[in-house]
């Protein structure tokens, strides 16, 4: 016991050290970069959770690697945009990318994915197939143009806030909706009945099933619910980072990266994850650029030393 | 059985008789391959490139040098073994005599480099803009009918000198064409005396610049942004919400017509932004009127103007099919007389003449834009200034150029 | 038997064959000393197995050449053996070792830059070793890398490894891009040139083609003994239950990494082979779309048999070559992804898939299909 504290703390020392030497130069260097940068990643991070969380949630339960989510975030972020440009309603443009994706979500879960259950392989393989075939039908449709929401006013400014002189008001916005909807995946999981099932059958599939309860309805409700997310997400963070073909790959990388460290099938894994890979990315674009990205994954790397199935992840 | 008899010889008879029209239509068919990015990020803007060449052929009713002219069109996704592979497919399994392509800078080295295998084929470049093509180790084979991407910046330095920017700070991606792009710009900013404080080369496919954007200084005039496409928008739209207000020059794909008709509200921050080209929408001359006018009476599906990919296919193979007609389409002995006419040609392009130098690398004119609004609130790109003939050594002296060497993340540097 | 005499069995097998790569060798008594007489015997029932359509396929791949334009050879063939070489060290994981490893093409690219910086090339950053020279260090270079995929991704289990891969992969697509000191960046390194053998230019298309097709059936012979052998044996237990291999004692985390090393030395020579094919290497060659290729390749064939592997590669070359030409221009890369998506749904051993359900419906060797579709191969 006793090692296993000391190790724990030497760990802590040994990553914590350096990090808080970085921070206390970095402040005395140019704090308004260095607080510029940490919104930035906190920011980026609520982007990230809310992409993840989809990912995450239904691996979690159905053990299904969703490799078609970046294709779902895509397919809802164009689906808002038209909805956007016809009615000129930011709100209703979330709204349609998330029910875009997640009735997508569910006729995929109700056609394909139904009867492969428990094949991993096979489903994954099936995931790879139809993200290709979607990027080539939304090219299709919608060519390769760069499309930019057009959010209300009222969030897209700056605001102005101490040592940085303004900070874009929309990625507070963004970082204050992940917090809700964080909260609202929580309050799903663990004080409704839907959510309880979900939890339960992510323990104990078969004792779930024998319980009685439509375990192919929860199934369903869980994969529209996580491709709502993407395509919510989609929209979301196409009106900070505008939309065009190769998001969806963008986007899937991201997700993968902030599960494997978060760990798969705990949204809190997600959470924990994406503000990680969020802050590390920032800073090191900031004051890395050239090896920013291989950065991001170096520290999933070390992560996966550590502990090998994230940091707060369940076993397979 | 008599019936069938007839049946049969009439259908040998038709059969043969379609053979040899087929074998002697061959002989006066000249198939042209064309390579353009059709899949992958530059989709759209190998679209564009394909309607460039399908114009300059159709302008041409299909022929050339008393030869029908046939294209048969390649694809690749922006990399270059995908982009020789297409290409060696065209010209030994397709067998044609003439390419065209390719559409993006690595490509072009690539496809350089297999020209070396197949003397026997003219190579022309399609829209592909790296300095490497035709400065280093360069193909004989290999013609380049426009500037490259270092040459399409000549003028911009001066220009953002009179405009009183001073002291710049530059935000480019970190990869080839954008390298070359700032050489051109810094080769006569730093010449007159200004100063580029701060270099940011950003990973190719970043979207959120927002860090970068933090660390530009406060003491700066204005800001080089090299980035293309999404990347241009995302920059200016996260630099506007971070409360930045210092004025910008833009590289050729910074501002150009898929930035401008992004789809979504227009930035008036846009306005007034400098940048530098090949070409521009707003040119007054009559050549690129009907140039545009043809464009748009043939493409529906087009873009409101061509984009540079469609102006550099146009000139590619409009250069192609007058050499063809310069030689009569006689392509026989290596097309020896076809690549001395080509090195002859002064092809007369919708943006100005276009010669080739030693390296078969295009002289050409940069048009130096700002944009502007026309009155329907329309943002377009309004012609400056205009810089003539300007060659690979932009601008310099053959020694200076030489001892500068090619762009890199360090050269030039004048900080 | 009893289990002490089947372990025995197993234990001395892998004495026998020597495992040079698994230094970390299971838990077992010393290696006996090698028995001639039995590696004899092993090979004549080898021969044995050997049957007409065998033969014919083996003599048409030689024959190919001949019949075969130079584009074809070259551009087809000798693409798709290459590649189909990558693709069987996915298939060797992924088929029988349970883990499918998504970075096995970025050990081809690790070799690729390797023969690249150590040989020649028109960058100043090549050392212009001799080619002999620089093509070794690639593949042990590529094989360390490889044993170091496996040492990260084998703490994970089950489908965790698709993903891990995928990121570690990524991951050197993005240090090859923005490093310009050892890997060139974007531009990469061009004018790779394959090296002149006895005054014949080996990337002339017949020479060339020869030099895939010998590697290639290297790769496929040494694979197919090395799942009868007793190392392959024992990695298809450790797929299908490592718990049980661990309690008969042997040492599943060091026949999974040394199945990536194995699996790495296959992917270095198809590695070095594509860069010779290439002319050219660079970042985009081990991107993460050219990463779901060679999977596309290995499940389009078939995960159940080495061969799989190569017919994947020749169905997805023939594909991406030429359906430009088929259908509309733009679209094909939707027909590859729906091809791949329809074979996923339908025939998830892919093409060997078909090809066995279809043996056995028809009446021809009827009865031997079933036996050979439904035994271990």
């Amino acid at each position: 016991m006793r090692g296993k504290r000391f190790q724990l703390w030497a760990s802590v020392a040994l990553i914590g050290g350096p990090i808080a030497v970085f921070i206390v130069w970095a402040l005395f260097d140019n704090a308004r970069q260095f607080v510029s940068t940490f919104l930035n990643g906190v920011t980026l991070a609520a982007l990230y959770f809310l992409v993840a969380s989809g990912f995450t949630l239904v691996f979690g339960l159905m053990r299904n690697v969703n490799l078609a989510h970046g294709s779902l975030y895509l397919l809802g972020a164009y689906v808002g945009w038209e909805v956007g440009d016809a009615t000129d309603s930011w709100l209703l443009a979330v709204a349609a990318g998330f029910l875009a994706a997640a009735l997508l979500g569910l006729l995929l879960q109700v056609c394909i994915f139904r009867f492969m259950q428990g094949q991993d392989l096979r489903q994954t393989m099936v995931t790879i197939g139809i993200s290709i075939v979607l990027a080539d039908l939304m090219l299709w449709m919608w060519g390769g143009q760069i499309y930019q929401f057009d959010p209300p006013r009222a969030i897209y400014g700056s605001i102005p806030m101490p040592i940085i002189h303004g900070y874009p008001t929309y990625r507070i916005v963004l970082f204050l909706g992940a917090v809700v909807i964080g909260i609202l995946l929580w309050w799903l999981l663990n004080r409704t009945r839907v959510g309880m099932m979900i939890r339960a059958g992510v323990d104990d599939r078969a004792m779930l099933a024998a319980s009685g309860v439509n375990v192919q309805l929860v199934f369903a409700i869980t994969f529209a619910i996580g491709a709502g997310l993407a395509g919510f997400a989609g929209v979301v963070g196409g009106t900070a980072l505008s939309i065009s073909p190769g998001e969806d790959v963008r986007y899937l990388l991201a997700s993968l990266v902030v599960v494997i460290v978060g760990g798969m099938g705990s949204i809190t894994g997600a959470a924990v994850g994406a503000l990680l890979i969020g802050i590390a990315e920032q800073f090191g674009l900031a004051y890395a650029p050239t090896y920013g990205i291989v950065f991001t994954f170096v520290i999933m790397t070390l992560v996966l030393a550590f502990r090998p199935r994230g940091i707060l992840g369940r076993p397979a | 059985m008599r019936l069938r008899t007839r049946v049969l010889n009439t259908l040998m008879g038709t059969a043969a008789l379609t053979l040899c029209a087929g074998a002697g239509q061959a002989q006066e068919t000249i198939k042209i391959g064309v390579l353009a990015t059709l899949e992958g990020p530059f989709a759209a803007g190998g679209q564009d490139s394909m309607r460039g060449a399908d114009l300059a052929l159709k302008l041409h009713n299909g022929m050339a040098g008393g030869k029908k002219i046939e294209f048969i069109k390649g694809s690749s996704d922006a990399s270059p073994d995908k982009a020789v592979n297409a290409t060696r497919k065209l010209v030994e399994q397709d067998k044609v005599s003439i390419m065209i392509g390719p559409l993006s800078g690595d490509e072009g080295i690539a496809v350089k480099n297999y020209s070396k295998t197949q003397p026997d084929i003219t190579f022309i470049n399609g829209s592909s803009g790296a300095q490497a093509t035709t400065l280093v180790d360069p193909s004989p084979n290999f013609f380049r009918f426009h500037t490259e991407g270092a040459q399409w910046m000549v003028g911009l330095g001066e220009h953002a000198l009179s405009k009183g920017y001073k002291k710049v700070f530059l935000v480019a991606e970190d990869y080839g064409f954008p390298y070359s792009q700032v050489q051109g710009f810094m080769a006569g900013y730093c010449k007159g005396g200004g100063h580029v404080v701060k270099k940011a080369w950003v990973p190719l496919g970043t979207k959120d610049y927002s860090s970068v954007i933090s660390t530009i200084p406060g003491d700066v005039d204005a800001l080089v942004v090299v980035l293309g496409g999404a990347d241009a928008v995302n920059f200016l739209t996260q630099y506007e919400q971070a409360g930045g207000d210092k004025p910008m020059v833009g590289g050729t794909i910074t501002v150009d017509q898929t930035v401008l008709n992004f789809k979504g509200k227009r930035r008036e921050s846009l306005l007034g932004t400098p940048s530098a080209g090949p070409m521009a929408d707003s040119i007054d001359t009559p050549e690129w009127k009907k140039f545009v006018a043809d464009y748009k009476a043939n493409f529906k599906d087009g873009f409101p103007s061509p984009s540079l990919f469609a102006f550099l296919y146009y000139l590619s193979t409009e250069a192609t099919l007058e050499g063809l007609d310069a030689v009569k389409g006689d392509l026989s002995g290596g097309q020896k007389a076809f690549r001395e006419a080509l090195q002859k040609l002064v092809l007369h392009g919708p943006a100005g003449d276009i010669r080739i130098d030693e390296n078969r690398n295009g002289i050409g004119d940069t048009y130096i834009t700002e944009v502007a609004k026309k009155p329907d609130g329309e943002f377009y790109n309004k012609v400056v200034t205009v810089a003539h003939n300007v060659t690979e050594t932009l601008g310099l002296s053959k020694d200076e150029f030489n001892k500068m060497g090619l762009g890199s993340r360090d050269v030039p540097n004048c900080p | 038997m009893s289990a002490a005499q089947w372990r025995r069995a197993m234990n001395s097998g892998a004495g026998r064959y020597g495992l040079a790569r698994s230094s970390a060798a299971p838990a077992a008594p010393a290696a006996r000393a090698p028995e001639p007489a039995r590696i004899g015997a092993d090979i004549l029932e080898g021969l044995r197995r050997v049957g007409l359509r065998h033969v014919i396929v083996l003599a048409g791949l030689l024959v190919y050449p001949v019949v075969a334009s130079p584009f074809f050879t070259f551009q087809i063939g000798g693409q798709s053996l290459a590649l189909g070489l990558i693709a069987l060290s996915l298939t060797f994981m992924g088929g029988y070792g349970g883990m499918v490893s998504l970075a096995q093409l970025s050990v081809a690219g690790v070799a690729g830059y390797m023969v690249a910086i150590f040989g020649t090339s028109i960058d100043p950053i090549s050392l212009g070793w001799p080619w002999w020279l620089a093509v070794i260090v690639a593949i042990l270079i590529a094989t360390v890398f490889a044993t170091f995929v496996g040492w990260l991704s084998v703490r994970t289990e089950g489908i965790y490894t698709i993903m891990i891969t995928l990121a570690i992969g990524v991951a050197f697509y993005y240090l090859t891009l923005q490093n310009y000191s050892l890997f060139a960046g974007h531009r990469g390194f061009n004018q790779v040139n394959a090296p002149t053998v006895l005054g014949i230019n080996m990337r002339d298309p017949v020479p060339f083609y020869y030099l895939t097709l010998g590697c290639a059936l290297a790769g496929y012979f040494f694979i197919r003994y090395l799942i009868r052998a007793p190392f392959g044996m024992a990695l298809q237990g450790v797929r299908d239950n490592p718990r049980r291999m661990r309690a008969l004692g042997f040492h599943v985390t060091a026949h999974r990494v040394a199945a990536y090393s194995v699996a790495g030395v296959l992917a270095a020579v198809g590695g070095v082979l594509m860069i010779w094919y290439n002319n050219q290497i660079s970042p985009e060659s081990t991107g993460i779309g050219r990463m779901i290729d060679i999977l596309v390749i290995a499940v389009l064939g078939g995960m159940r048999h080495p061969i799989g592997a190569f017919v994947g590669a020749v169905v997805f070359v023939l594909l991406q070559t030429f359906a430009i030409d088929l259908i509309d221009r733009e679209r094909f890369n939707l027909v590859i992804g729906g091809v791949f998506l329809a074979i996923v749904l339908f025939s998830p051993d892919g093409l060997l898939g078909l090809w066995a359900q279809l043996r056995q419906r028809l009446p021809l060797g009827g009865a031997q299909a079933k036996f050979r579709s439904n035994g271990v191969q």
